[in-house]
């Protein structure tokens, strides 16, 4: 006789399903409701199932203000951490939709499975962040890796997109054998794959925790894992060649959300599972901090390309969210679900701007074609001007409140070496950040700039939306902030 | 009778993965390796763990033999050669080989205690192990078990998105 788990209720987990369920409506509605000539329009079938998704989420979050819901026999966990990631996650994805809907035309790569991906990868997103077993963490990384892996080659036949879709596969399959192989480590030496369970074996072994060698390894093995998908340096070498190949969209859709996602779930396996073992990890994430911090900023300086540029630009912003988590403390969560929010809004504006100047299907991604581009396309240059600021974290923009939560937070918890390493490396990227700034305004046009076009619809929507984003988190910070405060985890 | 069921299995399974190596023809070599899964499967069931002798059948024998055959189709039936694409590759291998080998003897002799016998317990473990497995798919890891449809259609999605672009 088997018994299922007596809490047998997928509401927890509404979000993630609603998304799931728009995706197969956009291939349905593909087949059957559009002709051929009508399918841009499935994009507001995404869209519309989006505006649910967010609807249901905000349902939610009402039901969980006594605390979190651990849901399915233990196997995902719903609390306002979830919920923040999903909106976060959703708001992402919508402007995506956005930026792709005339983008995928120009670039003739135009399909209603574009959309049915990015949505499915969403869905194991934000089944990641409301996982409370290393199990779930691991089918819902699978589940949006693989959807990444065909969006990055989506631009086949092109060259570069069968590159980045490769490249990204291996390295991504290699990675997720380490994540899976410390899921075994850790399941091998506590007998439980459940995230709190976990804990608790921590908990009543603390005498012989230290001699544990497999629990460690295991732990280890989970950190590289998760450091692959957000890029921490030294595992960030695939970074600047996929963001490059793949095509602009899908590039945003991975600088951004896959951070905010893998993020999610390294702060639930490190805050859920593993919080009695900070002394151990916190060491080691202060040093790949560190690397991260100076090498992602570092390298962005010899760029020429503003999609390798704004790749290592995301390998460095990775470093400052890892403070957040090495600073630990009541506020690690808001400051980094705060952070997470906001560079999701700066570098989507950057990319969204990239996409804005495209121009009959070639892409304007050399830096010597934004010379002088003030004169070409003022709207766009003020907007690219205003992110490249607040990627630098100038104030009052939202870059600048992230980072001072963040170096806040380190100094009061006795990381102030790490808070000056942050600053440092802040100063050095105002060396490619202004850089590109200069370009724009000050240098003037080559002779043969090619003609940029009018306006566009869409994208320029979504350069307009990420604006007003960027400028409202830096002006009303302590709102957002503190809606991130109650998203806390549920074991502090 | 199991001591010596053992002993014929595994003087199979060696000869075979000696032979696999060895094999000049990819077809022989490919051969060889199905026996080889063919026999580790056996001692699984021997082990009383015929999930995992299905399984290896199934997946070893079955997904990852129909790989290697189409490379081999794909290649076409050739003869390899013994020169070495990389030099000093053969010593390599075989010092790496040996560290392996030392490896395992070692951790064989001094296996860790910290490792915990979880999962199916003692008297689960027989005839109808396959059963549990099934039951813990179903209760202990339901949702992720669920979350595999998704996986499997995003994987099927993506190949014709690839692989198939004019139908699309």
């Amino acid at each position: 006789m088997i018994t299922f788990p007596s809490d047998l209720n997928l509401g927890p987990i509404a979000p993630a399903l609603v998304v799931v369920v728009t995706g197969i409506l956009v291939m349905l509605a593909d087949l059957f409701l559009f002709r051929a000539e009508d399918r841009h329009n499935t994009v507001w079938v995404a869209l519309g199932g989006l505006i649910v998704a967010f609807l249901v989420t905000l349902g939610l979050w009402g039901q969980v203000s006594g605390g979190p819901i651990t849901a399915i026999g233990g196997l995902a966990i719903l609390d306002r951490f979830a919920l923040f990631l999903d909106l976060i996650l959703i708001l992402v994805t919508a402007i995506v939709m956005l930026l792709s809907a005339e983008y995928l035309v120009e670039q003739n790569i135009e399909h209603a499975e574009f959309y049915t991906l990015i949505l499915f990868s969403v869905s194991g997103m934000m089944l990641m962040g409301a996982s409370a077993d290393l199990m779930t963490l691991w089918v819902s990384f699978e589940t949006f890796s693989i959807a990444l892996y065909v969006l990055a080659a989506y631009a086949r036949p092109k060259v570069e997109s069968e590159e980045a879709g490769l490249k990204y596969f291996f390295l991504g399959a290699f990675s997720a054998g380490f994540f899976l192989y410390g899921i075994a480590m850790t399941y091998g030496a506590t007998g439980t794959t459940r995230l709190m369970g976990i804990a608790q074996f921590i908990q009543a072994n603390a005498a012989t925790i230290s001699a544990n060698n497999m629990l460690y390894v295991g732990l280890g093995l989970i950190l590289v894992g998760l450091g692959f998908k957000v890029a921490l340096v030294p595992f960030h070498q695939w970074t600047p060649d996929v963001y490059e190949g793949a095509p602009t969209a899908v590039t945003a859709f991975m600088a951004t959300a896959t951070k905010a996602a893998g993020f999610a779930a390294l702060l639930r396996v490190l805050f859920l599972a593993f919080p009695q073992l900070s002394g151990a990890w916190s060491t080691i994430l202060a040093l790949l901090a560190v690397l991260t911090m100076i090498g992602g900023n570092v390298i962005a300086l010899s760029q020429r390309n503003i999609k390798r540029m704004l790749a290592y630009s995301s390998i460095a912003h990775a470093g400052y969210i890892l403070i957040a988590i090495v600073a630990g403390g009541a506020q690690a969560v808001s400051a980094a679900m705060f952070y997470i929010l906001a560079y999701a809004l700066m570098t989507l504006g950057a990319f969204a701007v990239v996409i804005a100047l495209n121009r009959g299907g070639a892409e304007v991604v050399n830096f010597e074609d934004y010379a002088g581009l003030i004169q070409r396309r003022p709207g766009l240059t003020h907007a690219l001007a205003v992110f490249m600021f607040a990627l630098t974290g100038f104030p009052p923009l939202a870059g600048f409140v992230g980072k001072w939560y963040i170096f806040d937070l380190a100094v009061r918890n006795g990381w102030a070496w790490l808070a000056v390493v942050g600053t440092l490396a802040s100063v050095i990227s105002a060396g490619y950040y202004l850089y590109i700034v200069v370009l724009m305004y000050m240098r003037p046009a080559p002779d043969n700039a090619p003609d940029l076009g009018g306006a566009q619809g869409t994208a320029g929507l979504a350069v307009a939306l990420t604006l007003i984003g960027t400028v409202l988190l830096g002006i009303f910070a302590s709102p957002i902030f503190n809606l991130a405060q109650s998203a806390l985890l549920a074991a502090r | 009778m199991s001591l010596l069921l053992f002993g014929i299995l595994a003087v199979i399974a060696l000869i075979t993965a000696a032979l696999m190596v060895t094999a000049r023809n990819l077809v022989h070599a490919v051969l060889m390796m199905v026996a080889n899964f063919g026999t580790v499967a056996i001692m699984y069931i021997t082990l009383s763990a015929p999930f995992v002798a299905v399984v290896q059948v199934a997946v070893y024998a079955g997904a990852i033999m129909v790989l290697f055959l189409f490379v081999v189709m794909l290649l076409g039936e050739q003869q390899l050669s013994f020169d070495e694409p990389f030099a000093g590759q053969r010593m390599a291998a075989g010092v790496l080989g040996l560290l392996l080998a030392i490896m395992l003897l070692v951790t064989l002799f001094t296996a860790s205690p910290a490792v915990l016998q979880t999962g199916l317990t003692a008297e689960q473990i027989g005839r109808e192990n396959a059963q549990r497995v099934g039951e813990l798919l179903y209760t202990q890891y339901l949702l992720p078990f669920e979350a595999t449809s998704i996986l499997l259609l995003i994987a099927m999605v993506g190949a014709v998105v690839l692989a198939k672009r004019r139908l699309l």
